[in-house]
């Protein structure tokens, strides 16, 4: 009995301290962001990893979602004659929620994964411990820029899904199921308010956020070895998707 | 050897990973403008200590001593301060591999000084000739070979014109021939610079060649701690032990 008690107190201590310990960093890596020197070079180059990099797949998997929301958002209106609510349905859902989570999940597989790996790697090739000792803040080189280029990126990303996904569902709604080209846009216009817009880039900040910093604080702290790295790219990415999901809902429930 | 030109001082110094003791009662003294060396079994913690040196580690018990200041209890900015009278060469070089040969060397330089570009040009191409690795600034990490990456380690660690230069394992991984070169590069930069010389190695006799003192790290502590000649002459067990290379003896293997 005495002997499970502890092993939960141990278990709920070590959780907390590794919670603890990832808040810090999170406080430390905003703190460094906004402190002089401001790294503008860096801060481009990772909006480019970020950002430019992601594109292809961000605008491919929007594009696609778009679609399949013009075959789904039709059947389920058909059965209310409710089809030319197409445009209106398939807006709210993707600005409100599909977009930001959809273009989050695609960008910490996409660049979430290669920052863990890229500083595990560099904290198991002593590259971190080389910038420690060259009296340089490895949070403030390597985190920070990372993180204030997420905050430009991950909006801008969201805006291009949703776009690329309005006009994927476009082209099956009224291309391919008949759905009147007006009335799409119209229901659009009638039905989508600003709140929509912004509550969706509210998450996609937050998201971005997220995403850069469980990805580089996994990394950051990888065991310093190969599995060591694999390991923290794996964790990374689940715990980013966990992590969007519980505060998606709870941005959900305040923000609706 | 006096306490006055002792540059490092290592008092009594603990530490453990975990429930692995690893260093336990660390106790010695690095002289100011020569070069010590610290030899021991692979996995002797070795490393450990040198990262000590320049408080990447922190003890659990015990004090470092840098010109008689314990860095073990110094404030975030001074500890920055106090590491950047270190210049350290890494075991696996540890250039970053994300810019060329030249801006690694360079880096120090444009993020902790106020140097105009032209200057910051002439000394880390000054540094990569006294490596002997002119002309190949251009090139990445990846594109050299483990020698060549050292060399390029040398010089980003000298750039900065560092009062102390920490060396972990300099030569590990090398042949016989680069191990020579790579220690004759150090004597002599260290000849030129005059710097304070920690090295870790167990590259033995060859690093003899280069050391003033020589340590030997085994069970945690320092077993014996000499000048070149007289360490090499002892008739301590753990030294026999080791620079036989014999399994059986003071020393736990396995």
């Amino acid at each position: 009995m005495f002997e499970l008690l502890g092993q939960i107190g141990r278990f709920t201590l070590t959780q907390l301290a590794a919670m603890g310990k990832m808040f810090i960093f999170l406080l430390s890596a905003l703190g460094l962001a906004f402190r002089r020197p401001a790294k503008i070079r860096l801060i481009i180059y990772h909006i480019k990893t970020f950002g430019v990099d992601s594109l292809s797949v961000v605008v491919l998997s929007g594009f696609f979602t778009g679609m399949v929301m013009g075959f789904q958002g039709y059947y389920s209106l058909r059965k209310f004659n409710a089809e030319s609510w197409l445009g209106s349905a398939t807006a709210l859902s993707l600005l409100r929620e599909l977009g930001p989570v959809l273009a989050a999940f695609m960008v910490t597989g996409r660049t979430g994964s290669a920052m863990a790996a890229e500083l595990g790697t560099m904290r198991a090739t002593e590259q971190i411990d080389a910038l420690y000792s060259m009296a340089i803040n490895p949070i403030k080189y390597l985190v920070s820029p990372r993180i204030i280029a997420s905050l430009i990126a991950m909006p801008l990303l969201t805006a291009i899904f949703d776009v690329v996904g309005i006009y994927g569902a476009y082209l099956v709604g009224v291309g391919l199921l008949g759905v009147s080209s007006g009335s799409y846009f119209s229901g659009m216009e009638s039905s989508v308010v600003f709140h929509d817009v912004y509550s969706g880039f509210i998450k996609a900040v937050s998201f971005g956020l997220i995403i850069t910093w469980v990805c580089c604080y996994k990394g950051f702290h990888a065991p310093p070895m190969a599995t060591g790295v694999s390991q923290a790219t794996t964790e990374s990415v689940v715990l980013s998707f966990v992590f969007i999901l519980v505060w998606d809902y709870f941005l959900t429930s305040i923000m609706l | 050897m006096s306490a006055a030109r002792a540059m490092i001082r290592v008092v009594d110094l603990y530490k453990s990973f975990g429930k692995q003791q690893v260093l336990k009662g660390v106790t010695m003294e690095f002289t100011k403008g020569k070069i010590t060396t610290i030899v021991g079994t692979s996995g002797c913690g070795k490393t450990v200590l040198l990262k000590h040196l320049n408080a990447l580690l922190l003890p659990d018990r015990g004090q470092v001593f840098i010109d008689s200041v314990d860095i073990t209890r110094l404030k975030q900015k001074d500890l920055y301060e106090m590491r950047g009278r270190f210049g350290v060469l890494f075991q696996g070089a540890a250039l970053l591999d994300s810019m060329t040969v030249f801006d690694n060397v360079a880096f120090p330089l444009r993020e902790k000084t106020t140097m105009a570009e032209a200057e910051i040009r002439k000394k880390a191409d000054e540094r990569l000739d006294q490596v002997g690795l002119e002309g190949m600034g251009h090139k990445y990490p990846a594109e050299l070979s483990g020698g060549m990456r050292k060399r390029a380690g040398l010089a980003r660690a000298l750039v900065m014109d560092p009062e102390i230069v920490l060396f972990d394992e300099p030569t590990t991984g090398l042949d016989p021939v680069l191990a020579t070169g790579i220690h004759q590069l150090i004597a002599r930069t260290q000849q030129t610079f005059g710097f304070t010389g920690v090295v870790v190695s167990h590259t033995i006799p060859q690093v003899f060649e280069i050391s003033d003192y020589v340590a030997i790290l085994a069970n945690g502590v320092i077993e014996e701690f000499k000048p070149t000649k007289e360490f090499q002459s002892s008739q301590n067990p753990v030294v026999q032990q080791f620079i036989q290379g014999q399994t059986e003896g003071p020393i736990q293997v396995l």
